[in-house]
């Protein structure tokens, strides 16, 4: 215990260190702002994490890692479901960019089932539009779509101009599913300017899924303790992965938001009896609005890492609480564990006491924390690029967040229970009996903050500029982030793991996928390319470059 | 060559034309405007609108060069979008000065900030003002309204505004200005080292040969080093001449068109040179210029490519090709592959630009009947048109990969994005030497083809 409190004294002290430093270069206006999203770690008994500012405006020419509402409502909500035919109403950049570049997978259920995913359409407004209005071109790429795919439904984007020129993208929606009543169609207000990231676009996305679609099925297919999984998005084939160990424990994945995923699922996605969630950020108010809606409890899993695999397993057969289901689930952990022990030892071996940092998306810093702890590495800094204070410090402070502006822009709905179809799944007393007795978490999370130690260094929205004082002064053996900070960090030396595309590969969720993540950074913790960037003649360090505006 | 007369004509009602754009072939502007600021030394591009673009533009150009890459946005609010951009502005330039000292910030516009008609212009004008006294960095700004042209002409656009704000008159020098285009770093690399061997001072811009294909470092760099240095683009005005490559550019207003008119440096067009016939006609500008004859070396160069043409020529004869991309780089792609005795049966681009078919044509031998030439193309329209007429290879960049996945033909990667494979910033497309690793890529992806789809396994071919 000592030990382990003199260890977390000198990590406070290299973080204060390396937080300072940081601060030091900015002018006082965005220190002070920086200040309060920059934390030392400090968790006392009651695992209370420390205040932490998040969710807050990038300040303009600062490189931020972010990127806008359109892009979490299209590209990462909706865009891993394969038969929602997608119509991004704008110019032509902003669908371009989109197309299929998070590289989700699908796998649709029959050889010629629908998959709209590799299928760009745009409006692709030109000036006229702009100042003419943009409606009349979009009712004509609906009927055009229509007209080719017969879709069961169709999803509009808008983009930065839609907004501003006065198109009305619901008021189309609403006018064109009048006219082809068989298609299912709604508008996404989704302007890239709303909200200050990409997590703007995850709530209007939720809002209007939940709203349009969720609930417009009634019948569902059977099957044995039926539930859903929120905030799964199939990044390298997760979902396959995830799928595979559902199956193999007798239970039935109804349905998934949105890996893999197809409209009647969720349009039937209300028929279960439970939803689990695994990106907190992304998906929280869907699950929410489902529960309030129609009685459907929620709680927290991951399926990233090995254990947090098993553990999630058994939380989601302890809410079922058959004891036949139980058992199976054991049975299933102990055949895959053996094989990742395997590896896991192996890998270990060489990795043990490296170190990492993780920057990246609104859950993903947090879960992947787990992966790199089963191999002995240890994570020294992180945070997220778009998460708000409860996914740091846990949804206790809910509370509390200060509501601004560009917060107050997205739309909150109010939700009541449905009159005929609220139907709660366990009475209050079996709730409070699991939560007792399996801390089961309903409706909780606690956020990266309290799982990690005191004394990591903490960021929220990292630029370069700081990711540049990391790299200098803790010297990490791995950095996980996304594409656009790959090649800075990795000309730096230091191997960059990209955790929203996977550098291509993947799965990394579940058993198979957790053998896979440790071969991977044994792979890049461990490459020899790295030592060739000091050439041999390069070892007085007095030749060092110089900067681009002083040459 | 056979001599037939030209019957060229654009596809009539082969695919029912559509309002919507499904898979589109374009970018937006703002993003062919980064690329050239990236290419100017010491330069921070900033997107004036939300930070959305900026991050996706950032991410298009990474994902291809496999460098790293700074964009700045001026991260509008949905306040900032009905106020104006005013103080974003001004915030995002003191922050760019102040982390990285550039020598210059290129402004680049929105369909946002555009649409909500922000002046940008005065808004530099006042900045100035403001700071009047303090040293700044140099402001570019280019205007990039992706609803009123595709990358392609932001490229331009941000060439010719670089050219406006810096570039002086002056005593004659012997200079030459070159404008080469959105072409790969290997290429710049490739023209600057011909236009060294013939002795050239010069200047070239944008240049991003090291910017976006640059060495690993012993030391962190804020800004990638190289690029076009903003002194030399200062005196551009005093040069000769500019060579600009792109055939469409002629009738356009251009960088060269500008110092022409404005200081009267001669503006040279020329086709890029991808292929023998128009790399002769490179060669041929530089030795009439430079008053030298070509260096040996290319002369080799030539002579190797010739004796490829004729080892591989029964590969390649009459096999049929569809390309697509910017409209100049289709032109030079049609005319080597014409050269070569490939058909370019469908030469398409996602820009709407009327002369296309007359650009493309002109580079083409007489001879060829129903050859599809059309602007305002995306990839269905593309893949619909293909199926009806028939093609067995297809050149162009990695989204491509669609037409060869549906059509299993071959896609010999070249252009811009490329973000399928490694090395696409590396891809040498033009002289001599570029249009030999073409041909040679181009015969051996029709050999592969023929060798995987055969049932015998020749290994000898
Ligand atoms: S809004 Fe315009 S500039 Fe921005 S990404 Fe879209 S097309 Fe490009
Ligand atoms: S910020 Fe606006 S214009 Fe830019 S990519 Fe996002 S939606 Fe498109």
């Amino acid at each position: 215990m000592s030990t382990n409190s003199n260890i977390a004294q000198d990590d406070t002290a290299v973080a204060q260190e390396v937080r300072e430093l940081i601060l030091k270069k900015y002018p006082a206006k965005v220190a002070r702002k920086r200040a309060k999203q920059i934390i030392v770690n400090q968790i006392e008994d009651n695992d209370q994490a420390p205040e932490i500012m998040a969710n807050t405006r990038t300040i303009p020419g600062i490189l931020t890692m972010r990127g806008c509402a359109y892009a979490g409502c299209k590209g990462v909500v909706l865009g891993p479901t394969r038969d929602i035919l997608q119509i991004t109403h704008g110019p032509i950049g902003c669908g371009f960019y989109s197309w299929l570049t998070r590289r989700n997978q699908t796998r649709p259920k029959t050889a010629d089932g629908t998959n709209f995913m590799p299928y760009a359409m745009s409006t692709d407004m030109q000036e006229e539009e702009i100042i003419f209005g943009g409606e009349k071109k979009l009712k004509k790429a609906i009927e055009e779509a229509i007209s080719l795919f017969h879709p069961k439904a169709i999803g509009i984007f808008s983009t930065c101009p839609v907004g501003l020129i006065g198109d009305d993208v619901h008021a189309v929606a609403r006018e064109m599913e009048e006219k082809y009543p068989e298609v299912n169609i709604f508008g996404f207000s989704c302007e890239g300017y709303k909200g200050v990231s990409q997590s703007a676009g995850h709530h209007i996305a939720n809002n209007k899924v939940f709203s349009k679609v969720v609930g417009q099925i009634e019948q569902h297919v059977e099957g044995e303790y039926r539930f859903n999984i929120l905030g799964e998005y199939n990044i390298g084939g997760d979902a396959f992965e995830i799928e595979r160990i559902i199956e193999r424990c007798g239970m039935t994945l109804h349905s998934t938001f949105s890996g893999n995923s197809e409209y009647e699922e969720f349009a039937s996605a209300h028929t279960v009896d439970l939803n689990v969630v695994m990106c907190h950020r992304s998906i929280n108010y869907m699950a929410d609005m489902m529960e309030k809606r129609y009685g459907i409890p929620w709680f927290k899993i991951s399926f990233i890492g090995a254990e947090a695999t098993a553990k999630s397993l058994r939380k989601i057969a302890a809410y079922f609480g058959a004891p036949e289901l139980m058992e199976k689930v054991e049975k299933v952990i102990a055949e895959e564990i053996y094989h990742v022990e395997a590896v896991r030892q192996e890998v270990k071996a060489r990795c043990e006491g490296k170190t990492a940092m993780l920057f990246v998306g609104g859950s993903r810093a947090h879960h992947y924390q787990d992966l790199f702890t089963e191999i002995g590495m240890k994570t020294v800094s992180a945070g997220y690029e778009f998460a708000h204070r409860d996914d740091y410090e846990g949804r206790k402070v809910i509370p509390n967040i200060v509501v601004d502006a560009d917060t107050r822009n997205i739309e909150e709905l109010t939700v009541e229970a449905d009159p005929t179809r609220y139907r709660p799944r366990k009475t209050a007393g079996e709730l409070q009996q699991l939560e007792q007795r399996e801390h089961m978490g309903f409706n909780e999370y606690l956020g990266m903050m309290a799982e990690m130690k005191s004394g990591d260094l903490i960021i929220d929205d990292l630029n370069h500029h700081e990711a540049e004082v990391l790299m200098e002064k803790y010297k990490p053996d791995i950095f996980c982030a996304g594409i656009k900070e790959k090649y800075v960090i990795q000309k730096g030396g230091v191997p960059l793991k990209q955790l929203h595309s996977y550098d291509y590969s993947g799965p990394y969720a579940g058993f198979r996928g957790a053998i896979n993540f440790y071969r991977e950074i044994d792979r890049m913790v461990n490459s020899n390319v790295f030592r060739f960037i000091k050439a041999p003649w390069q070892k007085n360090p007095e030749l060092s470059g110089s900067y681009a505006w002083n040459r | 060559m056979q001599t037939q007369s030209v019957k060229l004509h654009t596809v009539k009602k082969t695919a029912p034309s559509f309002v919507s754009t499904r898979n589109a072939c374009k970018l937006c502007a703002p993003l062919g405007a980064s690329l050239v600021f990236r290419g100017i030394e010491g330069c921070v591009p900033l997107i004036h609108g939300s930070q959305g673009c900026a991050t996706y533009i950032r991410r298009y150009v990474i994902s291809h060069f496999k460098e790293p890459i700074d964009i700045a946005s001026s991260n509008f609010s949905e306040a900032t979008a009905i106020f104006g951009g005013a103080d974003n502005l001004r915030i995002a330039l003191d922050n760019l000065t102040r982390q990285y000292r550039p020598a210059a910030i290129g402004i680049a516009s929105t369909c946002l900030s555009e649409t909500i008609g922000d002046d940008v212009r005065s808004y530099i004008e006042q900045y100035k003002a403001a700071n009047k006294g303090v040293e700044i960095p140099a402001l570019i700004y280019a205007s990039t309204p992706s609803y009123r042209g595709t990358h392609m002409d932001g490229y331009h656009e941000a060439v010719r505004a670089t050219v406006i704000s810096l570039a002086a008159g002056g005593p004659r020098s012997r200079r030459l200005n070159i404008v080469p285009g959105f072409l790969s770093a290997a290429d710049l690399r490739h023209i600057k080292e011909i236009l060294d061997d013939f002795h050239f001072s010069y200047t070239m811009l944008p240049d991003y040969s090291e910017t976006l294909d640059g060495e690993s470092w012993s030391d962190y760099q804020k800004l990638s080093p190289g690029g076009t240095p903003v002194a030399s683009i200062r005196s551009m005005g005093q040069s000769v001449a500019t060579i600009q490559l792109g055939g469409s550019l002629a009738s356009m207003d251009t960088a060269a068109s500008y110092l022409q008119e404005t200081f009267g440096v001669k503006a040279v067009t020329l086709g890029i040179p991808i292929g023998i016939g128009e790399t002769d006609r490179f060669f041929g500008a530089l030795e009439e210029m430079s008053g030298r004859a070509m260096p040996d070396k290319y002369k080799k160069e030539r002579g190797r490519l010739v004796d490829a043409y004729i080892d591989g020529h029964k590969v390649v004869s009459g096999k049929r090709a569809v390309i697509y991309g910017e409209a100049d780089f289709v032109a030079s792609m049609a005319s080597f592959l014409d050269e070569i005795g490939i058909v370019p049966a469908l030469c398409a681009t996602g820009a709407s630009i009327k002369k296309f078919k007359e650009i493309v044509s002109s580079g083409l031998s007489e001879g060829h009947k129903d050859i599809i030439i059309r602007d305002d193309a995306d990839f269905e329209d593309m893949l619909e048109i293909c199926r009806s007429i028939g093609v067995d290879i297809i050149i162009g960049n990695s989204k491509g990969y669609y037409l060869a996945k549906n059509l299993s033909i071959p896609l010999v990667r070249a252009g811009f994005p490329i973000h399928d494979r490694i090395g696409g910033q590396r891809i040498l497309h033009v002289g001599y030497a570029g249009t030999q690793q073409l041909f040679d890529r181009i015969v051996n992806a029709l050999i592969e083809h023929k060798q995987s789809s055969s049932a015998i396994g020749y290994s000898y071919i």
